[in-house]
């Protein structure tokens, strides 16, 4: 799209205030609710119902995902209009209206990767949170080294028949559909791996709930046995798989750092400075009276405004064409240690208010501080672990060799 | 808050690269130190002059080219790269901008056009205990007939061993802890009164104790308004930590570079030592470092150029982080060359060294922690 005339834009930004001002319902304008959030799909129940008109008539719109294309029900809007939208709706406090892996992850996927016809199948009902999708990406054998992936995937002619074990599902039980990573050429690794989707109702999927040391099930394992997926279902080329993993864990990684961390905690819950004043105490000068945890609580706030700033000169730069891999390389494992140690301080601030799991004897944001503590335990491990980013960092960054 | 550089500014980024790479390799500072120079380097100012980087934060019609502090920074980080000695930080940093913000215009005509010309060398003379604490001033100015008679002590001066001018930051009301009270004094190093010990400092750049002993100094030497220059002192501190932190990111940078080669080339049990993973952890955890703390230095730079409201915070961030990170990066350093590190002949030395006086310049890591968080009412 062209370059926009300020005046355009501000005509565009009056466009997308009335009509905010017209169809955002005034529930939507309130602090999301932990238990109100929209992931779509045909499990939804919309808690508060005013979320249900507001995903519609965003979805209807395209401004679910206002920068995708038109013709596949995306928003069309270019990245000043886009940037225009997201400040109006701040601007009104409005809640967002679809959490989704279709929009964060397999979305922008599909759109550099598939063809017209799986676009055009698929991504109208991402964009209105019709379909709610899951990744298949790890497996028992393979974590860290996820290119060692086992899940057989055959070709029987008129279909694919799959046989394998997923791992570490988000939400499987909640989602409608799967892309997965599936193994096509056993002799090889990466180059033997593809790139799937199908419908988890179909015969022989099966997942399970994982319980987690916070007392969550939010991911599960899943069964694959004897699945026959249409062989139109394959994303990009047979055994070119991992190049489509690769670009979608670069999704995943910058939506975790741009704050999409389980273990962020949720609504109600307040800063570690904030619980340090209240059960530690401050001294005559309005200091936190234990020294040492000010000044670790000091370090880990001056940690997440490096962070903030760092990300905002990443943006900054991409913006003005300039190479920013090198800084965008770190934000996963820095934003990993930044949540965790978040969470450690808030824990550590409450006391024994922190070490509560159930029942009335806590406060209500003090029992979800300590399971966000424990949900971010994962934050390093989720979405390739610290030593892998580390390694990363250290081969694709700073050329340091593979051991021999 | 800006993080790209203009093209004025990339241009000066890259003439001062190409300068410190050229001109002020570590060789030159290791050359100093051998012929006891003690970080007095005339030909070197002449040159830096000669490029107009005095002259960066003063106007122009005081001789200056007036490019502003991310301009400044981008001087700073490459002669951190080397770690040059030169007067930048005190005289062009801090004794330009004092000058600029508090002076007189007679002042100002007086003594700006002379600090872009490289003639002379200017010192702020402020802390009198072994740690930074710009309030802890017992200095005394007591008025006379014609001005002010200063008595008192100042420790470890950076370029005091050199400078032509003091600025001495004296106490005309009050007691060691309060701001209102704190006056600055225009003081030449011939005055009498004034003695100065030239210091051997361990990172070869020099520096002296200074001792005032009834210097009478006459009202026109009186920089900005007497008991009222906290503010004005606070700024320039600011601007001073936020250019000292660019220079740490250079010397860090610098030497994470000098590691990184290292390993890529030293080889035992038959392989690179940056083969070894418990290298290349470390080695990305310094790289992670380094990259957020470019990120802050960025961020204040550019804030004191859009004069935002929250330079302080962003100054202390800046300093605070510039410190972790240098102190982790030199330590690192000799750690990862080995016995190579710990000789003298090798660079590695220098680099710890030179890091240590950074650090404790303008305020260590505690002291911006602190402020830091008094600053968020924490």
């Amino acid at each position: 799209m062209a370059f926009d005339a300020p005046s355009e834009l501000e005509s565009f930004r009056t466009e997308v205030r009335d009509w905010l001002e017209a169809n955002c319902p005034e529930a939507m304008r309130t602090p999301l609710k932990d238990d109100e959030v929209v992931w779509g799909g045909s499990r939804e129940t919309f808690k508060n119902p005013d979320s249900k008109v507001w995903l519609e008539r965003m979805g209807e719109k395209g401004w679910t995902a206002p920068e995708w294309p038109t013709e596949y029900g995306g928003g069309g809007l270019n990245r000043a209009q886009a940037k225009i939208l997201q400040q109006e709706m701040k601007r009104i406090k409005a809640r967002p209206p679809l959490f989704s892996f279709g929009l964060w992850m397999f979305g922008p996927a599909l759109l550099e990767f598939g063809n017209e016809e799986q676009k055009k199948r698929f991504i109208p009902d991402i964009v209105k949170g019709k379909t709610r999708w899951c990744q298949g990406y790890s497996e028992p054998g393979a974590g860290s080294d996820l290119a060692g992936l086992q899940t057989k995937c055959e070709d029987k002619g008129d279909h694919w028949l799959i046989n394998g074990q997923k791992v570490w599902t988000s939400y499987a039980d909640q989602a409608d559909w799967i892309f997965c990573l599936v193994r096509t050429d056993s002799s090889v690794k990466h180059e033997g791996i593809s790139f799937l989707v199908f419908d988890m109702a179909t015969p022989g999927v099966e997942a399970r709930p994982i319980k987690l040391i916070s007392g969550s099930s939010p991911f599960c394992e899943t069964f694959f046995s004897d699945v026959k997926v249409p062989k139109d279902q394959l994303v990009g080329k047979l055994n070119g798989g991992w190049t489509i993993a690769k670009r979608l864990l670069q999704f995943e990684r910058s939506s975790i750092s741009a704050g999409g961390f389980g273990g962020t905690g949720g609504s109600g819950i307040l800063t570690p400075q904030e619980y340090a004043k209240q059960h530690v105490g401050v001294d005559e000068t309005g200091r936190v009276a234990d020294g040492d945890l000010r000044a670790r609580m000091t370090d880990h706030m001056m940690f997440a405004k490096a962070f903030g700033m760092t990300v905002q000169r990443s943006t900054e730069q991409a913006k003005a064409g300039q190479e920013v891999g090198h800084t965008a390389s770190i934000l996963k494992y820095a934003a990993a240690k930044m949540n965790q140690d978040k969470c450690e301080l808030i824990v550590e601030a409450l006391g024994t208010e922190g070490l509560g799991w159930s029942g009335d004897g806590f406060a209500d944001d003090a029992k979800k501080a300590t399971r966000g503590w424990l949900r971010s335990k994962g934050n390093s491990i989720e979405g390739g672990t610290s030593e892998v980013n580390l390694n990363v960092i250290a081969k694709r960054v700073l050329g340091l060799r593979e051991h021999q | 808050m800006s993080f790209v550089l203009s093209e004025d500014q990339q241009m000066l980024r890259d003439t001062a690269e190409a300068f410190a790479r050229d001109e002020f390799a570590v060789s030159r500072l290791r050359g100093l130190r051998d012929a006891g120079a003690n970080g007095v380097d005339a030909e070197a100012r002449e040159k830096l002059a000669e490029l107009g980087f005095f002259g960066v934060l003063i106007p122009e019609a005081h001789g200056g080219v007036d490019m502003g502090m991310v301009s400044m920074g981008q001087i700073m980080e490459m002669q951190g790269r080397t770690i040059a000695a030169t007067p930048v930080l005190q005289t062009a940093v801090l004794g330009a901008s004092l000058i600029n913000m508090a002076g007189s215009e007679v002042q100002k005509s007086d003594w700006l056009p002379k600090i872009a010309s490289g003639e002379i060398t200017v010192a702020l003379a402020l802390d009198e205990g072994t740690h930074h604490a710009p309030l802890n001033v017992a200095t005394e100015a007591e008025k006379n007939g014609q001005g002010y008679t200063l008595n008192g002590a100042k420790r470890f001066v950076t370029d005091g061993q050199h400078a032509d001018l003091f600025i001495v930051v004296a106490r005309t009301f009050g007691e060691a802890g309060q701001s209102h009270g704190l006056s600055l004094f225009l003081v030449p190093r011939e005055t009498d009164g004034l003695s100065v010990q030239i210091l051997n400092t361990v990172d070869s750049h020099g520096a002296a104790h200074l001792s005032l002993d009834d210097v009478s100094v006459g009202e026109a030497h009186v920089l900005g308004a007497a008991d009222t220059a906290w503010e004005t002192l606070e700024r320039a501190l600011d601007m001073g930590r936020i250019a000292l932190a660019a220079e740490m990111l250079g010397t860090a940078q610098a030497a994470f570079e000098m590691t990184l080669d290292y390993l890529q080339t030293r080889k035992q049990f038959g392989q690179l030592i940056g083969s070894f993973q418990a290298l290349q952890h470390r080695a990305a955890k310094m790289f992670t470092d380094l990259e957020m703390t470019r990120s802050c230095i960025a961020g204040a730079l550019s804030a004191v150029d859009e004069n935002r409201n929250d330079i302080a915070e962003l100054a202390s961030l800046a300093k605070a982080r510039a410190c972790e990170t240098l102190h982790l990066v030199s330590n690192e350093t000799v750690q990862m060359h080995g016995g190579i590190g710990m000789t003298d002949d090798h660079d590695s030395g220098l680099y710890l060294k030179r890091a240590r006086v950074q650090e404790a310049l303008l305020g260590g890591a505690t002291y911006h922690r602190d402020r830091y968080a008094k600053l968020n009412g924490f």
